[in-house]
């Protein structure tokens, strides 16, 4: 039954790396660059809900909503003035730009809320989901967490697929320039892809803290780095990739710390990041690298 | 008053000149061939004409309208086409969501199935191979998909840069007769081309583009009989 209740939770936050990895792959099929700020805007977006139910005693919901806006403005205002002003730069540029960014907002964060942690309060107040004759109790968050994850893989394959802005996102992803020839706004798109990307790390952020109720300025970066990885792993530049990279991740991490050591979970989950690198360059579901013809 | 007017462009990679100042003009209705040598500049010209790079100084005037300071993305929507050099398919998109971006800038949903079907009349293969991803077709495939997205967009005149590139001799052949076919509907053509005799047979007006600038322009046929353009270009 122990099993059973790992896997659960390996589910649950696998599921929350997921939601996390989708930002970094979007924004790096689209944008064709490594946006480390994606964590910290997680820690964002937990800080906005702290603050609406803590200090204005709003609903959870109505916070976790205003908490959405709020990351999908920050998303959008970092890509405008610390990204935009250097496309066409180098990568390395835009990397170093992006990380510092991340102690950017870090710092922020520390002059406004200050160093301590705070304990979060879940968002989903409810009595666990007791089984087997009280032999496995799942917590609601557990299921809502890994139900928002499956609803947001679905929706967002859905936008995609068949929206028109959802193609405009697969043609800039494959050739700008052709994409603008055809009259894509490439700005437009690349801004609507931090949009959607911190959007869901708001979504993110408070299923990580509800599940895992502390939180700090550094709350996002841990968990950055690992769907970050979760997003190599699955192939980067992929959806359905980063879902299944988030997932095997999590899963791996908390069966790492049950049976193997609480310790090392850590170092399992990157040794399986460079093990996948080795044997397969490009990930689970990484597209070979196309040659030009 | 014609259709696309260039007038004194200049373009810049950096510190370097590309573009030294070239005009020109495309009538409604003519195929109009730039031709010239490797680095002349051809590419250069057409991606500035559509908003891909921005010219130091000059202007382009497309309908009476001077266009060379809007945003590239609006230029499709104004009735002009670009097939670019290497034909940048979306190689992982099907064939059908090749041509159906080709469209994305019109809204007409009637406007965009008429057109999906005179493409496919005009290029069985693409029909029969729409839900092939687009980078398993061959090179003169991909470069009939990127004709046909071109024509997706209900243009008015159509820029084709190097269309025959790379293409088997058979392909070649085709590729310029889809040109004569596109132009027969009505549809203006600037095509630029290192195949300059294939060129020259099928355009009503050509320039000769050499390091920047114009060297040569006038009648097709008569530019075929020059002394100097036979030697340079046409390998007599």
């Amino acid at each position: 039954m122990s099993f059973l209740s790992y896997l659960i939770n390996g589910l649950s936050l696998g599921s929350i790396y997921a939601i996390i990895a989708l930002g970094y792959t979007m924004v790096y099929g689209i944008a064709k660059m490594l946006n480390f700020a994606h964590g910290d805007v997680i820690m964002i977006g937990c800080y906005v809900v702290f603050t609406m139910t803590n200090s204005f005693h709003l609903d959870p919901l109505a916070s976790l909503g205003i908490a959405i806006v709020f990351c999908t403005v920050l998303g959008v205002c970092i890509e405008k003035i610390a990204y935009r002003p250097l496309r066409g730069a180098n990568a390395l540029a835009v990397l170093i730009t992006a990380i510092g960014v991340s102690y950017f907002l870090q710092n922020l964060a520390l002059i406004v809320f200050g160093s301590d942690t705070k304990s979060f309060t879940s968002i989903i107040e409810a009595e666990p989901l007791v089984l087997a004759g009280g032999k496995l109790k799942i917590p609601v968050i557990t299921i809502v967490t890994v139900l928002s994850c499956v609803v947001i893989m679905a929706a967002l394959m859905l936008f995609i697929n068949k929206s028109k802005a959802g193609q405009a996102m697969l043609a800039v992803s494959e050739d700008r320039d052709a994409a603008q020839l055809m009259g894509v706004n490439v700005n437009n798109t690349i801004s609507l892809t931090f949009a959607i990307g911190s959007g869901l790390a708001a979504i993110a952020g408070v299923l990580l803290c509800s599940a895992y109720p502390t939180l700090s300025p550094y709350t996002g970066a841990m968990p950055g780095i690992k769907a970050f990885t979760a997003a190599v792993f699955g192939g980067i530049g992929s959806i359905p990739g980063a879902f299944i990279g988030g997932i095997l991740l999590g899963v791996i991490e908390i069966m790492g710390r049950a049976y193997i050591s609480s310790q090392l979970s850590d170092a399992i989950v990157f040794a399986v990041l460079i093990i996948v690198l080795l044997v397969k360059p490009t990930g689970i579901l990484g597209r070979p690298i196309q040659e030009k013809v | 008053m014609a259709m696309l007017e260039v007038k004194d462009l200049q373009v810049y990679y950096g510190m370097i000149q590309a573009i030294k100042g070239i005009s020109f003009e495309v009538n409604q209705g003519e195929v109009i061939a730039l031709i010239g040598a490797n680095g002349a500049g051809k590419t250069t010209t057409l991606q500035t004409i559509t908003g891909m790079l921005s010219p130091k100084a000059g202007q382009v005037i497309f309908e009476g309208t001077d266009i060379s300071k809007i945003p590239g993305h609006k230029i499709v929507s104004m009735g002009m086409a670009h097939v670019p050099e290497g034909r940048r398919v979306f190689a992982n998109l099907s064939v059908l969501q090749n041509l159906r971006m080709g469209a994305y800038s019109l809204k007409d949903k009637g406007e965009i199935e008429h057109n999906l079907q005179r493409v496919y009349k005009s290029f069985p293969r693409l029909e029969e191979r729409k839900n092939q991803p687009a980078g398993t077709l061959s090179g003169g495939e991909q470069q009939m998909l990127a004709t046909g997205r071109a024509l997706m967009s209900s243009p008015r005149i159509v820029l084709m840069d190097e269309p025959s590139m790379g293409l088997s001799p058979i392909f070649v052949d085709e590729i310029f007769s889809i040109i004569e076919e596109i132009s027969s509907q009505g549809t203006t053509v600037l095509l630029v081309e290192q195949n300059a005799k294939k060129a020259l047979e099928i355009a009503d007006r050509a320039y000769v583009l050499e390091t920047g600038k114009i060297a040569l322009s006038g009648d097709a046929k008569e530019l075929m009989t020059n002394e100097s353009i036979r030697k340079a270009y046409l390998g007599e």
